[in-house]
């Protein structure tokens, strides 16, 4: 057991980046939950009164913290995984047969990749917006918390409702293997539930990506 | 039966390897897939050249030491069959076939299709066994086991260690041979002993060896020879996550 170079096992890697998938899957549910509001006719009305309450709650503030961080180990042990799995097959089949029961899971990272280069897009109309590092865009008029407004002219953009309808997509697929394969990591298999688990997991995955896909079609095409 | 073969060659550990093309003809299709490869050595030493090595033994499915990449899977086509139990007649006539070896870091090709799987082994030395004196065997009611256990146990224990599982796994991973060796043991009273050192040092060792780590992706479980589930993978999850949280520091 001495050997210094292993601090954590893989094994431990993928418990923690299951409790963080969790934990950032827990937070979906939340944002389409508050993002649905937008489209319910009342010109963000009910969405701006859900905003409000998430910017004076001091539960959701520590929250948010804690958000950042499960991001970050997420996207850490996600990149490091990639490297230590990638090193141990220096010579590649000349074929391979595509033999996986779970096909997303191939493609965890680069779904993952994409889905950070979306989160920067989004972080660039919303939270850094909020955060004071982009300036307020003018038909805000001055309230760095009218995400509303910025939803509106960020979505009538057709470029970017494209991109981000793109993005759901990726999401759904990186979700699709995500939420089962969280719980095998986290050592929870059992053939009584893995299966309604699977099939959770696959409906969970489509209502996400789905329900985010109904903001910049609204907003694109009704508003 | 006429078939192309497309054989990894490769001298030694060091040397480059490349794929070397053989035509064999009057192949039956009653021949399993390893006297296909002796018939072809044979034709081979004849005309003056070196035989292709691979690794066999005892040729019934149950000893684990072959193991080829068959046209893209581990241990070729068909389900739950290990290479030596694999017969010409699932393949096409006038195909070709590619046989190449396991690939991956924690096995050094020794000669053409034949690795080293010594990796495996030292997965068992590091806690893959039961600390017990032998002598005689106990009474046998001594130990009640249920019956739903012993036959999980059995399942696991299954493993015959071909590194299948290695191989399949766009990781190489070897956590399912894992799970199988410390699964086999945790179900039953005599491994429970041991089961939190075991659990931790094994897992440990295959990291260290250079296997990679579970993107459960499940090749494994569909390529495995024995049919291990990936639920194993799941309880070898749990036994460290158990061990790792509640046993004690021991100075």
């Amino acid at each position: 057991m001495g050997d210094k170079r292993i601090r954590i096992t893989t094994v431990s890697q993928k418990y923690i980046m299951a409790l963080a998938g969790i934990f950032l899957m827990l937070f979906l549910v939340v944002h389409l939950s508050i993002n649905l509001l937008m489209v319910v006719g009342d010109d963000g009305k009910l969405f701006g009164q859900a905003v409000q309450f998430m910017l004076t709650n001091p539960l959701i503030k520590i929250t948010e913290y804690v958000l950042f961080g499960g991001f970050i180990v997420h996207i850490l042990l996600g990149v490091i995984l990639w490297a230590v799995n990638n090193r141990a097959r220096p010579v590649k089949y000349s074929k391979s047969l595509k033999t996986e029961n779970s096909m997303f899971s191939k493609y965890m990272i680069h779904t993952g990749v994409i889905i950070l280069i979306f989160l920067f897009i989004h972080f660039f109309h919303f939270f850094f917006v909020k955060a004071g590092i982009v300036p307020i865009p003018e038909v805000a008029e001055g309230d760095k918390h009218d995400f509303f407004s910025m939803a509106v002219v960020t979505f009538q953009n057709p470029l970017y409702s494209f991109i981000y309808l793109v993005s759901f997509v990726f999401l759904g697929f990186h979700l699709k293997h995500a939420f089962q394969s969280a719980f095998q990591s986290l050592g929870l298999n059992h053939n009584k539930y893995t299966p309604a688990i699977k099939f959770i997991g696959t409906l969970y995955a489509i209502v996400i990506s789905v329900g985010f896909a109904i903001i910049p079609i609204y907003f694109y095409f009704f508003y | 039966m006429k078939v192309t073969l497309k054989i990894w060659r490769q001298k030694n550990a060091k040397a480059k390897g490349r794929f070397v093309k053989y035509k064999l003809e009057n192949v039956s299709p009653e021949m399993s897939f390893l006297e296909m490869l002796d018939y072809l050595n044979e034709q081979l030493i004849k005309s003056g050249e070196d035989p292709v090595v691979f690794d066999h033994d005892c040729r019934e499915g149950i000893c684990g030491a072959c193991g080829l990449y068959i046209n893209g899977r581990p241990h070729g086509p068909e389900k739950r069959t290990t290479t030596c139990e694999l017969h010409m007649r699932s393949f096409k006539d006038g195909g070709t076939i590619v046989i190449e070896p396991w690939r991956s870091k924690a096995f050094p090709v020794i000669k053409d299709l034949m690795v080293d799987r010594t990796a495996l082994d030292e997965i068992i030395r590091s806690g893959g066994y039961i600390s017990v004196n032998t002598g005689s065997a106990p009474e046998a009611n001594s130990i009640p086991v249920g019956k739903h256990l012993s036959d999980k146990a059995f399942d696991a224990a299954e493993c015959i260690g071909c590194g299948a599982c290695v191989a399949a796994c766009k990781n190489s991973s070897a956590m399912l041979f894992v799970a199988a060796k410390v699964s086999q043991m945790a179900f039953l009273p005599h491994g429970k002993p041991e089961a939190a050192d075991r659990v931790q040092s094994m897992v440990k060792k295959a990291d260290v060896l250079g296997f990679g780590g579970c993107s459960n992706t499940y090749s494994c479980e569909h390529d495995c020879p024995k049919g291990i589930p990936v639920e194993f993978i799941a309880k070898m999850n749990r036994e460290f996550f158990k061990a790792k949280v509640c046993k004690q520091k021991v100075e």
